[in-house]
Parts: C-alpha cells; sequence; structure tokens
C-alpha cells in the first residue's frame, strides 16, 4: 500500500505534464514515468507477467517507435497554440473535470465486496496459470490475435511504402543541377561553411563570422536555430573582453575573431 | 487491500486521456493520450482481477496490450505518411474532407 501512495501523485502528476508540456519529446518521456508506474501497479496486485510485459512491450517497444517517429517528424515541431474552435480548450476542461469527477464519485461509492485476492489462482505459478486460459478458454480470440498482428505488420509496411515518381537523382544529376543553379542564381558551388572556430568555443552550434563581422547563418544546422541554443558570435567577443579585463590582458584581442574552420582566410595575430 | 484506491487512480489517468485527446493539436501526442486511456483501463482490468480471484481480467489486459501494440504501428504510420505528404503532424492541418 506504501507503494501505491507512493506512485500514485507521481503517475498523476506525470500524466497531467503530458496535457501541459509545449514539446512532444517531453511528452513521451512523461508517458514513459506513468507507464512504469502502472508496471509497479501490476506488480502490486499480483501480476507478475503483465509487469513484465508492460515495462518490455510499452516501455520497452511502444514508447521508442514513439520516440523514433518524433525524430522523423522532427524535434523541432512543437504545438501551436491557435485554437481553431474558439474556446475548445476552456470547454474540454470543463467537460474533462466533469467527467473525471462524476467518474470518481461513481466508482468511490461502488463496493465490489471483499477482495477475494489471486494467491489460490496462481497458486502453480502466475505465468503458468495465465497459459492455461490462454490457451483453453481463449484459444480462439488467441489466434485471432495472429491474424491482427500479421494485418498489422503489412498494413505498417504498406502505409510505409512509397512509390517512385520520379527517376533517381544520381551524383552526375546533382552536379550538372549545381552548376545550372551556380549559372542561373549565382548560388555557391562549394559545401556550406562549416562552424566557428574560436579561441574558447568551437562547438556546431557557434555560427562563423563573414568577413563583415556578422554571424554566417548558413554556418550553424537549422534544427540548432529552430531550438534556440545558438550562440551569438558578438556575445562570444563580449566573453573575451570581459575574460582578457579579468586576467589582467594589456588588451591584446588575440583569438576571439572567427574563421570560416579552415583558418585560411585569417592570420593569427593581425589584429592590434 | 482494497480495490478502490487503484480504480480511482484508474478513472483519474482515463480523464486526463481523454482532456488530451480534446485538446492536444499534435496527431503523435493526441495518439500517446490514447494510450494512456488504454493504460487506465488495463489497470481497472487488473485490479478486478485481484478483487474477484480469477486470472480473466489479467488475460484481458493482455490481450488490449497485443491490440494497443497493432495499433500503434498502423497509427504511427499513417501519422508518418501524412507528415511526408503535408509537411504537418498537427490534426488541425488535415482538412481536406470538410471542403
Amino acid at each position: 500500500m506504501i507503494g501505491f501512495w507512493l506512485l500514485a501523485p507521481v503517475m498523476v502528476a506525470a500524466a497531467l505534464g503530458i496535457l501541459f508540456t509545449r514539446k512532444a519529446v517531453h511528452a513521451a518521456l512523461l508517458l514513459a514515468v506513468v507507464m512504469i508506474g502502472l508496471a509497479v501497479m501490476y506488480a502490486l496486485q499480483d501480476a507478475p507477467f503483465l509487469f513484465a510485459v508492460q515495462i518490455i512491450v510499452y516501455t520497452g517497444a511502444i514508447l521508442m517507435l514513439f520516440l523514433f517517429v518524433l525524430m522523423l517528424v522532427g524535434v523541432d515541431a512543437s504545438d501551436s497554440v491557435v485554437e481553431t474552435i474558439k474556446g475548445q480548450r476552456l470547454m474540454a476542461t470543463v467537460v474533462g473535470l466533469l467527467f473525471g469527477a462524476v467518474l470518481v464519485v461513481g466508482v468511490a461509492q461502488v463496493t465490489v465486496g471483499a477482495v477475494t485476492g489471486l494467491d489460490e489462482a496462481n497458486a502453480e505459478g502466475n505465468v503458468p496459470a495465465l497459459a492455461q486460459l490462454l490457451f483453453s478458454t481463449y484459444v480462439f480470440a488467441f489466434e485471432a490475435t495472429s491474424a491482427l498482428l500479421i494485418t498489422a505488420a503489412i498494413g505498417a509496411m504498406v502505409l510505409a511504402h512509397r512509390e517512385r515518381l520520379t527517376p533517381k537523382v544520381g551524383q552526375a544529376e546533382r552536379a550538372a543541377q549545381r552548376m545550372r543553379d551556380y549559372v542561373d542564381h549565382g548560388k555557391h558551388l562549394g559545401p556550406l561553411p562549416s562552424p566557428g572556430v574560436y579561441a574558447r568555443h568551437n562547438a556546431v552550434d557557434t555560427p562563423a563570422l563573414l568577413p563583415d563581422g556578422s554571424a554566417a547563418e548558413t554556418s550553424v544546422s537549422r534544427t540548432l536555430t529552430a531550438r534556440g541554443t545558438v550562440r551569438s558570435a558578438p556575445a562570444l567577443a563580449d566573453d573575451v573582453t570581459v575574460l582578457s579585463r579579468q586576467i589582467g590582458h594589456d588588451g591584446r584581442r588575440d583569438g576571439e575573431s572567427g574563421t570560416t574552420g579552415n583558418g585560411r582566410d585569417r592570420e593569427p595575430g593581425d589584429q592590434a | 487491500m482494497s480495490e478502490t484506491p487503484f480504480i480511482v487512480l484508474s478513472a483519474i489517468l482515463f480523464t486526463i486521456g481523454c482532456v488530451g485527446v480534446l485538446t492536444r493539436r499534435n496527431a503523435i501526442v493526441v495518439f500517446m493520450c490514447v494510450e494512456l486511456m488504454l493504460n487506465a483501463s488495463n489497470l481497472a482490468l487488473i485490479t478486478f482481477a485481484r478483487v474477484h480471484g480469477n486470472l480473466d481480467g489479467q488475460v484481458a489486459a493482455f490481450f488490449v496490450m497485443v491490440v494497443a501494440a497493432a495499433e500503434v504501428v498502423v497509427g504511427l504510420a499513417i501519422i508518418m505518411t501524412i507528415f511526408r505528404t503535408r509537411r504537418s503532424a498537427s490534426v488541425d492541418d488535415a482538412s481536406l474532407l470538410k471542403y
């Protein structure tokens, strides 16, 4: 019973968190908390087999599938807060609260008699007892399950399969297209610039500096920009000024100027 | 140990799942809330199995898990297909049938 009262608030809090987090990844992780909590609830109620299945199938397989799809869809795809139907969110909350109140009050008032407990049913072990039921009383349902699983696997393959409508673009076609872009729009032929390499920062979230001192937008990944974790180049320069003042440097500003990564267009120490 | 706290917890989780399905816009999060509702009903099934002293409730919960696994596979494949054609996982953007 202590396990229940310790876990139940955590589970309800995590479930409420699913409602309020903006990012889908956080919702998936909170759902994992709820599912592991439920697994412990199953263990508390003499269901060791379902405890294992809950952790292996739900937390292990299904949630990982959710996370895979989230990675494919894009982590920066967060929820929009625009309501398409006016007042829908408020109405849903009110209806949800009413529904929950009715359900909880109704359920709390019902008594189903004394709790029998599973000691007798689990006498020869939970797994053998479940197997006995599955392969006798529920054997047709069990067979139907196999058909269901096959259908789901084929359905997923059919949905994920994509017919190729255009011919495959190879390396030669890509190179020709790049040249055509250069001729028509003057688009740069080479690869995108690499992120900035500075004395104190050289991570991928640091943009390279252009000759005029502005940050090169194309030198950092679009995903990092969407997440808002990109450092700004002027802030980096301030950082170095403060630091050099702290260590009593004589104001020589070495190593703070950015290069585009290969260092060809910069000679160290040429700025006074 | 009485069965009421478990059933009340199951009811609360089911309600939270319902509200999530109604309010969230991201199709994947809506799907997660459906999973939450399925899990809440599983908790009730297992609790009643213990109350009545037979394992039929646990077998039912087992079948619910199998159906949920199949459902997640197909559902996520549908969401991926919609995302590939419309570049969005929002449930509001798939509204072609409305017009």
